[in-house]
């Protein structure tokens, strides 16, 4: 094979845009299958959202995983036995620069530079063009393939809350030290995990605390039975109980553990347990017991110094922290290619294959009930082994291709959820797993 | 279980607990860019039946050299774990080379981490049992050594072994089963260096 005349023509080469977890795991697999990879990453170094040096990680000083470790860990690199269950924040990303490090990943990747848009050719692959993030010029390659991993956790999604507020207001992204909080009268709005750990955050610190959430949640412990939620309630998957009589034990679990929540002027969850995402917080009863935290409904206006709420009471807080979550974005990309609709959710097979593009793949944009490295680990293995399956036995490729199609969204997407952007991704990580498992079988070289 | 093991309940719900495991380590004689080589032994046997002759034969060729002492009494599933631990926390890809039970050990590491390559040494695979040892993932090569002469291993076991990595076992004759401790304790340490210099160049 004679060397192509063109630099800028990287032939089979696969692009993978970031390097965070899903984007080293994409690299790594992509690797081990025998792809040339060239990985682009604009910060500096891996980690992505886990790396609280960089502008775009929702990291703060006090962050914990809410999945216990062998529910995070990357099946084939297990983080140290000695870790806590739930390790800090430092801690995953140290764990993160060693697989980088294990597996040679760092000398695929090119730091400092950003995807600024990716184009399908007619003729199949991609056009790519780059810019350093130092300013410098742009340049443009050509690839086989374009697996997307740039994280969706870093774009906040901001409450349009009528009206003028004196004080200080400041998304849950942009929160990184509890002595922000010291003394204040702080209103915490949002009340999902991020939500929750602030206003556990701030009842440890400030002087006074709301907390206003939209609805009643079902608040799981981190410890049920002496062990990690999680291990237990997998348990339960393990032995295929049917899903109404999980949600019966998930009642009575936290009837006996976390308790009436409504007590303390929580309203009740409108939906059963599982129907969200799981909020993992044994500290929050707690500081609502001791009376630190208020619970508050949904704010409806600011006004001067004031916050008015849903039920026509005013508060007068002065640092008001919006923990309302993240959109998904992908500027590089036509939306079109992702099949997004007018609200920018995309609609991928799997919520990693494109319907319409055999080479465009996405990892890591779920929200499982456990970890999400196990899942973008089998996803890029599952879009590596494809990929090398359309260049093997395209005939097969095709066959694997309509059956794929044709399976129905209910199979591997959680059926009913809170209808809310924030539940866009929401996947049961074994009902998932189970069908990237019959994906891979279904690409397995006929014996 | 399938060729690929997605779900796994038995290490999500009941994780193997942490224990102390002993490793000795020498750092090669120069430092070549070549992987780590972690030996394990087998369950008779320590860290120690390496250090003597293989251990530094391997780092006098290039190889960072580790020798790993499973945690005592502990089951396969607990010795597996404990070599993918140890494998995991060297800083590069690293090669697993097992010797008689600990060649079980890693031949269930294999399933679990994506070795750079391994070798079974006088392999005693599942016993009286007879677990098939899972597919490795990541495809890494495996090489299969053993001795005609072996007292613990007959020869069908070894073809049986290396077959089932798709390979034939490399034959020492006049050798028993420890062999890191036998006077000609080099000709099988160097047969395994040269193919992995060949592998690694």
């Amino acid at each position: 094979m004679h060397d192509s005349p063109d630099p800028g023509d990287r032939r089979d080469a696969v692009c993978v845009v970031g390097a965070g977890a899903s984007g080293l795991a994409a690299v790594k697999n992509l690797r081990e299958l025998g792809f040339q990879v060239d990985c682009y990453e604009r910060e500096t170094a891996v980690g992505g959202a886990w790396n609280w040096r960089h502008d775009r990680s929702p990291m703060y000083a006090g962050t914990h995983l809410i999945s216990s470790r062998p529910l995070t860990e990357f099946p084939d690199f297990p983080m140290p036995d000695s870790w806590p269950d739930y390790p800090h924040h430092s801690q995953v990303l140290s764990y993160l620069e060693r697989y980088s490090a294990h597996f040679g990943l760092g000398e695929h990747i090119w730091f400092g530079m950003e995807v600024v848009s990716a184009v399908p050719l007619e003729a199949g692959g991609w056009e790519v063009t780059t810019r350093s993030i130092g300013g410098g010029s742009s340049r443009t390659s050509r690839y086989a393939a374009l697996v997307v991993a740039n994280g969706h956790n870093w774009d906040p999604r901001r409450p349009s809350i009528p009206g003028e507020f004196r004080g200080r207001v400041l998304h849950a992204s942009a929160y990184k030290d509890p002595s922000l909080l010291r003394g204040r009268k702080v209103l915490v709005i949002g009340g999902g995990n991020t939500g929750c750990d602030i206003a556990v955050e701030a009842a440890q610190q400030a002087g006074q605390v709301w907390h206003s959430t939209r609805r009643g949640y079902w608040y799981a412990p981190k410890y049920l039975l002496g062990r990690p939620a999680d291990q237990v309630n997998d348990r339960l998957l393990r032995w295929r109980l049917p899903l109404p009589a999980r949600q019966w034990l998930y009642r009575r679990a936290v009837r006996l553990t976390t308790g009436d929540l409504t007590r303390f002027g929580l309203p009740e969850p409108d939906h059963q347990p599982y129907e969200s995402h799981p909020i993992v917080n044994s500290q929050l009863p707690y500081y609502l017991g001791h009376g630190r935290i208020t619970p508050v409904p949904d704010v409806t206006s600011f006004d001067g110094p004031e916050v008015e709420l849903a039920d026509g009471r005013r508060i007068e807080p002065d640092l008001v922290i919006t923990a309302t979550g993240y959109r998904p974005r992908f500027e590089f990309l036509d939306p079109g290619l992702l099949d997004a609709d007018e609200h920018g959710r995309p609609d991928l097979h799997l919520h990693t294959f494109a319907r319409k593009n055999p080479t465009l793949a996405v990892i890591g944009l779920v929200q499982p009930d456990a970890g999400v490295f196990p899942l973008a680990h089998w996803q890029s293995v599952a879009a590596a082994r494809w990929l090398r399956l359309r260049q093997t036995d395209p005939a097969r490729a095709a066959e694997v291709q309509r059956t794929e199609s044709a399976k129905p969204l209910a199979s591997w997407s959680r059926r009913r959820v809170v209808k809310t952007e924030r539940h866009w991704f929401e996947v049961d990580h074994v009902d998932y797993l189970r069908s990237l498992e019959s994906l891979l079988n279904e690409m397995e070289p006929v014996a | 279980m399938t060729a690929f093991d997605l779900l796994r309940f038995r290490d999500w719900t009941d994780p193997v607990p942490p224990a102390a495991r002993e490793v000795v380590s020498l750092p090669p004689d120069e430092e070549r860019g070549r992987p780590p080589v972690l030996f394990v032994p087998g369950h008779r046997h320590g860290a120690a039946v390496f250090a003597e002759h293989w251990l530094p034969r391997t780092a006098g060729r290039g190889f960072p050299a580790h020798a790993l002492t499973p945690r005592p009494g502990g089951d396969l599933r607990a010795r597996a774990h404990d070599v993918v631990q140890t494998a995991a926390g060297l800083p590069r890809q690293t090669v697993l080379v097992g010797h008689g039970t600990g060649a079980a050990a890693v031949a269930q590491a294999l399933g679990r981490y994506p070795a750079r390559a391994a070798v079974l040494v006088a392999p005693v695979l599942g016993g009286w049992r007879r677990t098939v040892p899972p597919r490795p993932v990541g495809a890494p090569p495996v090489l299969v050594v053993g001795s005609p002469d072996d007292r613990v291993v007959a020869g069908k076991a070894l073809d049986r072994a290396a077959a089932g990595y798709g390979e034939a076992p490399l034959m020492f004759p006049g050798m028993g089963h420890d062999m890191m401790l036998e006077d000609s304790w080099a000709e099988p340490i160097d047969a395994i260096l040269d193919w992995l210099e060949k592998l690694v160049r």
